[in-house]
């Protein structure tokens, strides 16, 4: 017994370094700007408030909806299915993620434009073109190139570690494929889905730039309308009420998801997912095929034609990025950048991964848990205008003047990674049995050793998942970074929009090679993070 | 698991405190002082012209950017009881009525003030200098124009003629600096009474609004060397030709593209300087607010940021002395009446082009 209570006192103990995190890099800087904002002046209420919430929840219903409905054959592909160029297309779902918002926008106005590849067919064909630009179409559509690999991976990785002979024993008792999945796979998955389901849902629920720039000025979410209370009008208070608005929609869903989470997480005998996956049967082939293709070209055409605009004129955009024939002070050597972007990357994953981590063990299967839980989401359905002027005015006085310091963005990327590294990890914490635990403990391992063992070798692919969204964010982020850091700390995202912000060819060309660089410093980070591997399971 | 949370908090506060012992440390009087100058994520200079300045007074300027004008000034009117900086570069006329109402200032009227031209100085205590400016203008596809044999437009009201129907792009006032300096080019033209009427004849020709402007000049417009739109008119700035010929990198002679600076189609956005209150380092503060206006600096800002010196006298570089344009009688709204109805005017536009 007593060896019992210490462990629950040592499981207390781990909600600590988050909670002290969350006050320190949360509560604190948001609260700061609420009270600012509570005694700046009178609240005038924005126009059309309940079609500006009705819209920001609808589009992100839908997006959502769109994301987990072309997301979920994707897991099951990558889960199950062995197929050429597996690795590769793995790589390239994620690296939408790394993308900011312009680079993103650029080259989906490419594509869905009167230019596009497809326009060049259906006029060959004789067909009227179709132009998708400044649509709802276009909002979705980029929310799902975004989000998609929020679906492939925390749920395609959740899935490989499933039990195949479950839905084996149902088709020997006579089930249909469709019934075996309906009735075994789909509730084993719901956990991973749901975790998948909310991010991507808080993620376009407080989509700001994808909504400007590729809806135009026709549409309007609660982040886009907060900016424009803000930053136009100083209409504080206003903008503070669509802020608290905004988040009561996230605590609301947060709270429902991880109150069901609960009740939906079974145990399971998860495995190494190596080893599972077979060739598609015949019957499967065209499918699979019909919609890896679709993926590829969905994913891959914009991409391809950000590095086709960067490769134009011979590279010599290449070779001008290491010159600085202005001579500028803020010149952003490509070397300097790519270093800081790294260095930002991995000490946010770093922090995330010391910090999630903690999170995820201490909420497995805690009875009240959840709360604290929703807690750790909050921070990605903040809006980003409050939290960032929040910021400057927290930690902004001796001893503890942030301002400027990378430390304070280091803070502010690793808010919004820690929510993907427990939406990651906490599915598959869950879904490892007690009796394991309980077994390795009566064997007399201490708790250190039953996680080294039992807990981290079952969970390490989660693990490496959330640590990658976690790198990506940072990788990609702009406008903190913008915001929270000096000019003589400069990333890549900071120089492409340097370039973007000036005509000419030069400029235009050498936004889309650091673009490039980004993708080819994100999928080189994922190739390194396939060589890794769990520590060896010792036997007890 | 104890200990690895213990030892986690104990990284957390280290790392912490190890971040803040930095910047408090005093400097000794042989180190150089440091002027903190906080300005937008556009600005630029040259290296030089830094590297002199700190040189002749012994100091360290280090640059904040603050993101765009208005989240600059926001952040800098938050916290103006302790200030992120001690100089502020880059408010521009539309912001510059809620800066002064926000007293954020300390008045000082620099020796080289003198030379400046009178239309510049908008504040006549000089709480703030003029430093640069530059014209808001209708930029257009030289090609196009000329092979569909078309008159280049020459005033607002031309916009709403069939002719020019389908052809121009804009930005939104909302979220856009030139597309507000826009929305106010057809306030100050038509007036309070006219400007709607404009729009929904704008709006009625088929006018593209989108959300920024390089959306609006490499997405949509057709002139610029990498612009691959369908429009062959766009708001841009009246640098915008010269840029295109610089960043062609020997490529191209002639701009492909043209602004248009007739009276009143432009808007003048004039850029100023301030020394910021309980700032620290005064004299720095005078001597750097002295150097932008002295002739160094004033020469350095066209090839850095695209506008123009305030500065008379100062040479412009070939670029700009060849196909730089400047607007005749760009048009003019006092900075108090933008500040006081900027909300107004915006939902207004809002109201008819968004409804």
């Amino acid at each position: 017994m007593r060896g019992q209570a210490h462990r629950s006192l040592g499981r207390e103990l781990l909600f600590l370094p988050p909670l002290l995190f969350l006050l320190l890099a949360y509560f604190y800087p948001l609260l700061r700007m609420l009270q600012v904002s509570a005694q700046w002046g009178a609240l005038t209420w924005p126009a059309h408030l309940g079609r500006l919430i009705g819209f920001t929840a609808g589009q992100a219903l839908l997006s959502t909806l769109l994301t987990l409905l072309l997301g979920l054959p994707g897991a099951a592909a990558f889960a199950r299915y062995e197929f050429p160029g597996r690795r590769w297309l793995g790589l390239l779902t994620g690296v939408p993620f790394v993308l900011p918002t312009v680079v993103v926008a650029a080259a989906f106005n490419a594509v869905l434009g009167p230019r596009s590849p497809l326009n060049a067919l259906l006029l060959t064909l004789g067909l009227p073109t179709l132009d998708l630009r400044y649509s709802l179409a276009a909002i979705l559509m980029a929310h799902v190139f975004y989000n998609l690999t929020l679906v492939i991976r925390i749920v395609g990785t959740f899935w490989a570690g499933l039990d195949e002979r479950l839905v084996e024993a149902a088709r020997t008792l006579g089930a249909s494929p469709l019934r075996a999945w309906v009735t075994v796979t789909l509730p084993l998955l719901l956990p991973a889905l749901g975790a998948a389901a909310l991010l991507t849902f808080i993620f376009c629920f407080t989509s700001f730039g994808v909504v400007l720039i590729l809806g135009g000025p026709r549409f309007a979410t609660l982040e886009v309308e907060i900016y424009r209370q803000t930053v136009q009008y100083l209409n504080l208070a206003a903008a503070a009420v669509l802020a608290l608005i905004q988040l009561g929609f996230t605590l609301a869903l947060t709270l429902i998801y991880t109150r069901l989470q609960g009740r939906l997480t079974r145990p399971l005998d998860l495995r190494q997912a190596e080893g599972l996956r077979r060739h598609p049967r015949r019957g499967e082939a065209l499918a699979l095929y019909a919609y890896l293709t679709l993926l590829l070209a969905g994913i891959g055409l914009p991409l391809l034609t950000l590095v086709l605009r960067s490769l134009a004129e011979g590279g010599q955009y290449y070779l001008a990025l290491f010159e600085n024939p202005r001579r500028s002070l803020f010149y952003v050597p490509p070397v300097t950048a790519v270093r800081n972007s790294l260095s930002l990357g991995l000490a946010t994953t770093a922090l995330a991964l010391l910090l999630g981590l903690p999170a995820a063990l201490a909420l497995r299967q805690h009875q009240r848990g959840w709360l604290f839980d929703a807690l750790l989401m909050l921070p990605l359905g903040t809006s980003a205008v409050t939290l960032g002027l929040g910021y400057l005015l927290s930690w902004n006085r001796p001893p503890l003047d942030l301002r400027g310091s990378p430390v304070l963005l280091g803070m502010a990327h690793t808010l919004v990674a820690l929510p993907f590294v427990v939406r990651a990890l906490l599915p598959a914490l869950n879904a490892i049995r007690p009796a394991l635990h309980e077994a390795a403990a009566t064997l007399g391992a201490p708790p250190g050793r039953v996680f080294w063992d039992v807990d981290l070798p079952l969970s390490w692919r989660a693990l490496l998942v959330g640590a990658l969204f976690a790198f990506t964010i940072s990788l990609g982020e702009f406008s903190a970074t913008a915001l929270l850091t000096r000019p003589d700390w400069p990333t890549i995202p900071i120089a492409i929009y340097r370039f973007l912000g000036l005509p000419g060819a030069a400029n235009y060309g050498q936004a889309m090679a650091m673009a490039t660089l980004l993708i080819a410093v994100c999928v080189l980070v994922f190739i390194v993070s396939e060589g890794l591997r769990p520590p060896e399971s010792t036997p007890l | 698991m104890k200990r690895l949370s213990l030892l986690i908090n104990f990284l957390l506060i280290g790392v912490l405190l190890a971040a803040c012992a930095q910047p408090t440390a005093s400097p000794t009087p042989t180190e150089p002082r440091v002027l903190r100058v906080i300005t937008h994520s556009s600005f630029s200079l040259s290296e030089d012209v830094i590297r002199a300045f700190e040189q002749e007074h012994h100091a360290t300027v280090q640059f904040i950017k603050g993101g765009d004008t208005g989240t600059l000034l926001n952040q800098v009117i938050l916290s103006k009881d302790n200030p992120p900086a001690d100089v502020l570069y880059g408010i521009d006329n539309t912001f510059l009525s809620r800066a002064l109402a926000a007293d954020l200032f300390v008045p000082y009227t620099p020796k080289a003030l003198q030379a400046i031209p009178q239309e510049f100085q908008l504040d006549p205590q000089h709480r703030v200098v003029p430093v640069d400016f530059g014209d808001v203008c209708l930029n257009y596809d030289k090609a196009y124009f000329a092979e569909h044999k078309l008159e280049v437009p020459q005033s607002l009201a031309d916009l709403t003629r069939p002719e020019y129907q389908g052809l121009l792009v804009i930005e939104d006032p909302s979220t856009s600096s030139p597309g507000l300096a826009f929305l106010l080019t057809t306030i100050a033209t038509f007036g309070e009474e006219g400007y709607q009427g404009f729009w929904q004849a704008l709006k009625a020709n088929d006018v593209l609004i989108v959300n920024d402007w390089d959306t609006a000049y490499y997405t949509e417009f057709s002139g610029g060397a990498y612009s691959e739109g369908a429009r062959p008119l766009v708001v841009s700035y009246a640098t915008s030709p010269a840029a295109e010929v610089y960043f062609s990198e020997g490529k191209l002679t002639t701009p492909p593209t043209g602004a248009v600076i007739a009276p009143g189609t432009c808007f003048r956005q004039i850029e100023f300087a301030g020394i910021l209150k309980n700032g620290q380092n005064r004299d720095l503060a005078e001597a750097f607010i002295e150097a932008l206006l002295g002739q160094r600096f004033q020469e350095d800002i066209p090839l850095q940021m695209w506008v123009y010196p305030v500065l008379p006298e100062a040479s412009l570089p070939p670029v700009f002395a060849e196909h730089g344009v400047i607007a005749q009688a760009p048009a003019r709204l006092d900075p108090q009446a933008i500040e006081q109805n900027r909300e107004r005017w915006i939902e207004t536009w809002r109201s008819i082009m968004v409804p």
